[in-house]
């Protein structure tokens, strides 16, 4: 009965925390699966987003969440620029090319982020920050629900979105076929350009929250770059749904994975489930 | 309506046109003909722009088109119907048609143009909440044939539109090619069968190695020696 008990703390966690993952996840989802490039920087665009909530909270003095306002279109008009100014063009020459200069936009943020904050870790801490919420015997953090709800809030807007605009179908049909697309007169690289600036602006709501409940530091998005690609694999590619279920499975993998082996062996635990998933299924729990 | 004047086309460095000249009349049904890799597709690609010409030039209405994107040649009117059924697969049927209406000039009339396709097509109506991969073959071409009118042509390029269907599907596409010809669209179409495509157009244009070897009215193509005996066997 104890050990039941002692469960439902982890399980709970597991799947708030999950909901945290599937938002940093949902960026890095979008882009491979509209654009077919995997975008190395996400995690670091992520960051931005945390660093952009911190300057906001401790310069200006607002609430980070409040700061999105700003964060969003800002972050979107980043990945817009960097789509239609870098990428389209590299995407002439080869795949590869991509990646490197994604590669390239990573290692360039981590540097401007040592520069500017210095290598020592940062937090959002609000005062609501540290508060916890209980149900029965059950005790979370109340940043970790408010995450979760925010997950849902973002993929159903996503969904909507992709489901019912002009634009959203012209990202669904350029994903499919992009020489289709080109032919019903979609101006595919403007599709392209809009789909990673709305994949940056889901890092800007990602970095805001992720900040509220991790610490961070300069290189932290090349962490949670992994922990998204897992959560990728685990959910399969180019799937809401499926990015939402690989982001709980992920987080529980990480938070019992911890409960029975110790913290130190919890990312092992979450890293060897994608491992098993990907020798599986590798197609993902959703994956088409 | 649509002039293209002494293209030279390449992929990368092969060469796949070779001066090639057509002239398109209004209201005009026109086929172009050849073997497989006579450069067929690449012509419709060259004037949708999908590729560009080396040198050489394509006027639409007056307006020089060669070297534009392939939206703003849609949004200009032309509107191509790819070889192999390219449709959505995971779209429905309704959302396909909706994709086809994208372009600004045709949004204001997607109702419109929305009740020309089923009208045409009454099957696409029945099924316009079906995902388009669960549609036959013939009405997947239905579907990429109704996207194309959805975005209000004035000109239409498709791209062999016959292939693999079922002769009884193929008829039915070609009477409904004669009506949207009617509501006085212009149509370019490729085919492989020179048969039935001296029996649909006016004017065909016939290919060889991507170099233009004959031309003119069907009536006196079909009584021309060269292709009686290419093509006819006789």
């Amino acid at each position: 009965m104890s050990v039941l008990a002692d469960l439902a703390t982890p399980i709970v966690m597991g799947i708030l925390l999950g909901g945290l993952y599937a938002v940093i996840a949902l960026g890095l989802s979008l882009i491979f699966g509209v654009v077919k490039e995997i975008n190395i920087a996400h995690g670091d665009l992520v960051i931005l987003g945390s660093y952009f909530g911190y300057v906001a909270m401790s310069v200006v003095g607002i609430d980070p969440i409040l700061s999105l306002i700003v964060g969003i279109p800002l972050l979107f008009g980043i990945g817009f620029g960097i789509q239609k100014y870098l990428l389209n063009r590299a995407f002439k020459i080869s795949m590869d090319a991509t990646l490197i200069i994604a590669f390239g936009i990573s290692i360039i943020l981590q540097n401007i982020f040592q520069l500017i904050w210095t290598p020592m870790c940062r937090g959002l801490t609000t005062s609501y920050a540290l508060e916890s919420f209980s149900a029965g015997p059950i005790s979370v953090p109340l940043v970790y629900l408010l995450d979760f709800i925010v997950a849902i809030i973002v993929m159903l807007f996503l969904r909507e979105f992709l489901r019912r605009t002009y634009l959203g179908m012209a990202i669904r049909a350029a994903a499919q076929d992009w020489r289709a697309a080109h032919l019903m007169g979609i101006n595919t690289n403007q599709v392209f350009a809009l789909t990673f600036g709305i994949a940056t602006a889901l890092a800007a709501i990602a970095g805001i929250f992720l900040g509220l409940t991790f610490p961070f530091t300069p290189v932290s998005g090349m962490s949670f770059l992994i922990i998204a690609l897992g959560v990728v694999v685990l959910g399969g590619l180019g799937s809401i749904a499926g990015t939402f279920i690989g982001g709980i499975a992920f987080g529980l993998a990480q938070t019992l994975g911890g409960h029975f082996f110790g913290l130190a062996a919890q990312m092992l635990v979450a890293y060897t489930m994608v491992l098993v998933v990907l020798a599986v299924i590798p197609r993902g729990i959703f994956g088409r | 309506m649509l002039r293209v004047t002494n293209i030279d086309t390449f992929y990368g460095s092969l060469q796949v046109l070779w001066d090639i000249s057509i002239d398109i009349k209004p209201g005009g049904i026109v086929a172009i003909i050849g073997a497989n890799g006579s450069g067929k597709s690449s012509l419709l690609n060259t004037i949708s722009g999908m590729i560009h010409p080396a040198r050489g030039s394509v006027v639409f209405e007056g307006r020089e088109i060669t070297l534009l994107d392939p939206f703003r040649i849609v949004a200009l009117g032309i509107s191509q119907v790819p070889e192999g059924r390219r449709i959505f697969p995971d779209m429905s049927v309704y959302e396909n048609l909706k994709m086809g209406s994208y372009n600004h000039r045709a949004r204001s009339k997607r109702e419109q143009n929305l009740e020309t396709v089923y009208e045409h097509f009454p099957v696409l109506e029945r099924r316009k909440n079906q995902l388009a991969k669960t549609l036959s073959g013939g009405e997947q071409q239905m579907v990429a044939v109704g996207c194309a009118l959805m975005s209000d042509p004035k000109l239409m390029l498709l791209d062999e539109m016959s292939l693999g269907l079922a002769p009884l599907v193929v008829n039915e596409l070609y009477k409904v090619l004669k009506e949207i010809r009617l509501r006085g669209i212009t149509i370019v179409f490729v085919e492989q069968n020179v048969r039935r495509t001296l029996s649909e157009a006016e004017r065909a244009y016939i290919l060889e190695t991507g170099r233009i070897v004959l031309s003119g009215d069907v009536e006196d193509l079909r009584e021309e020696e060269k292709v009686k005996k290419a093509y006819f066997g006789a």
